[in-house]
């Protein structure tokens, strides 16, 4: 693209979201700078296997990565690692990095997702071997900890899909693991009571012990280890201990520049935010879902990975809308969960078994509206589930109860 | 050591060599352009979607059951269709030549 030739598009934030935006750019036809920072020294790497089979086996991080290193060579595309951005002067049109550098764009992308969240638990400063998973460094932190313990008791603060995922991985590497969860119900907010049920179970049948209701309230060491303590009384050894209670929006960027900030930085259905040159894509970014019909942040592969799509054919000059079904994954021990839609807001849930005793499906309804669908071992559920919500069908119940009804459109569709 | 030839939709034919690893991962690692492989291998997105040559396919094998799910979002899947994260590679697919989907 002529025009773009000797303009510069700046992404802070080199992970799905920022990766994904600079190599569709290269496709859209940018034909100008491309310079990326992040403060990850390392190449950047696929996060969601950090909980699950990264952690569990030997390979390098290189069997991880998004792209090669000669991939970016190829696109010209100008990686820089291990820099932080300090700020974003919206008049100039500059960031600058935290060695003052300072460098223009005429198009910044915003793709600076998220960190963990270290609840303010009274010891947890000094406490040993706390760590959040987020990162490389985090999981080779967890590794290398583990392999050095003698004891390996393990807690885990927190019983959403990290922690159930981190639980899983290091119980496979023999540690004995124990999940706090604050809540009635382990996926309180993502899941119906039954789904949390299935995975209560699950993690039991394996040997992690499950405890709801469990708010932890201080920390104190002991040797090289720690005493976890809850608000009932309740006292837990931990040698190590994993946090997984959820993350902060990295917005401080923006909001500090000016860009209007909600729930996260907030985008239109381009990706863009109120600064016309300035885009936010991937978990850090607040966007209007059409299909649902509402504004949503939402921290997934899939939206990274489309909203890159959105912000590079945008800032090439199309008009393309951000219009998809958000779907997730995870996995635990040896089943396979697959999701798909907004279940938030179902007012009833159908659960459909299927005959082989080890798969079943969880659809979620407001009213005759399916709004989600969360598979078990069941790809076909998922699949079908995406195509009913896509296309807004309406879903037979009744059938979709029966498992003797196959899983196929035709048969399930209500005409 | 096996080399594997991808055809991109727009007709640029790439052949690579590799030892060991997916045939997903290869094909990232060489930047074809169709095979995103967005999950990281673990057949959850369908975005390395390859067609097998018909004279290829008994090397490869057919597609499993989890991946002739995934498949039924394309469309385009017909019975040469695989995922390529769940291609393993080996000595015996030195030859193959694929067909990358989109």
């Amino acid at each position: 693209m002529e025009v773009t030739k000797t303009k510069t598009c700046v992404i802070i934030g080199a992970s799905h979201a920022g990766v994904n935006c600079a190599f569709n750019l290269r496709k859209e036809g940018w034909g100008g700078a491309i310079k990326m920072y992040d403060a990850d020294p390392y190449l950047p790497y696929h996060r969601p296997p950090l909980s699950k089979a990264y952690l569990t086996s030997d390979d390098g991080l290189d069997k991880n990565l998004l792209k090669s290193a000669e991939a970016y060579e190829k696109e010209e595309i100008d990686l820089n690692l291990g820099v932080k951005v300090n700020s974003i002067n919206r008049e100039n049109q500059t960031i600058v990095l935290e060695d003052d550098t300072v460098t223009k764009y005429d198009k910044l992308v915003i793709a600076t997702g998220a960190r963990p969240i270290i609840p303010p638990i009274p010891g947890i400063d000094t406490a040993k071997h706390v760590f959040p998973l987020r990162t490389a460094t985090d999981v080779t932190n967890i590794k290398e900890t583990f392999q050095s313990l003698t004891s390996k008791n393990i807690v885990v603060i927190g019983g959403g899909y990290i922690g159930l995922e981190t639980a899983a991985s290091l119980k496979k590497l023999g540690a004995d693991v124990t999940i706090l969860e604050r809540e009635a119900r382990i996926l309180q907010r993502v899941t119906a009571p039954l789904m949390s049920d299935y995975f209560n179970q699950l993690h039991d049948e394996n040997g992690v012990s499950v405890l709801t209701g469990k708010n932890v309230n201080a920390i104190q060491v002991e040797d090289n280890s720690n005493i976890v303590s809850c608000s009932d009384g309740s006292e837990f050894k931990a040698d190590m201990i994993i946090v997984g209670v959820g993350i902060f929006v990295n917005k401080e960027l923006a909001e500090a520049s000016g860009i209007v900030v909600k729930n996260g930085i907030l985008v239109n259905a381009q990706t863009q935010t109120n600064d016309e040159n300035i885009y936010a894509i991937g978990d850090c970014s607040f966007h209007h879902n059409p299909h649902f019909d509402r504004y949503v942040r939402l921290e997934s592969v899939q939206n990274a990975v489309d909203q890159s799509k959105v912000a590079a054919a945008s800032i090439c000059g199309n008009t393309p809308t951000y219009d998809t079904i958000p779907w997730f994954w995870s996995d635990q021990y040896d089943v396979k969960l697959q999701m798909v839609g907004l279940s938030e807001g179902y007012n009833e849930v159908i659960k459909r078994e299927e005959a082989d005793g080890k798969s079943f499906s969880v659809w979620y309804f407001k009213d005759d509206e399916l709004l989600a669908v969360d598979a078990v071992n069941n790809a076909k559920a998922y699949v079908f589930g995406t195509k009913f919500i896509k296309d807004s069908l309406q879903v037979d119940k009744v059938k979709l109860s029966n498992s003797d009804t196959p899983m196929k459109l035709g048969e399930l569709k209500l005409v | 050591m096996a080399k594997i030839t991808f055809v991109t939709s727009d007709g640029e034919r790439t052949t690579v060599e590799a030892e060991s690893g997916t045939v997903m991962a290869l094909a990232v690692e060489n930047n074809i352009k169709g095979i995103d492989g967005d999950c990281g291998g673990v057949c959850s997105c369908a975005t390395c979607h390859v067609f097998v040559e018909p004279e290829d396919i008994e090397t490869t094998g057919r597609a499993s059951d989890i991946e002739e799910d995934m498949l039924e979002l394309d469309d385009n899947a017909n019975e040469y269709s695989r995922l390529s994260c769940q291609l393993e590679i080996d000595d015996s697919l030195d030859g193959i030549v694929l067909q990358v989907a989109k």
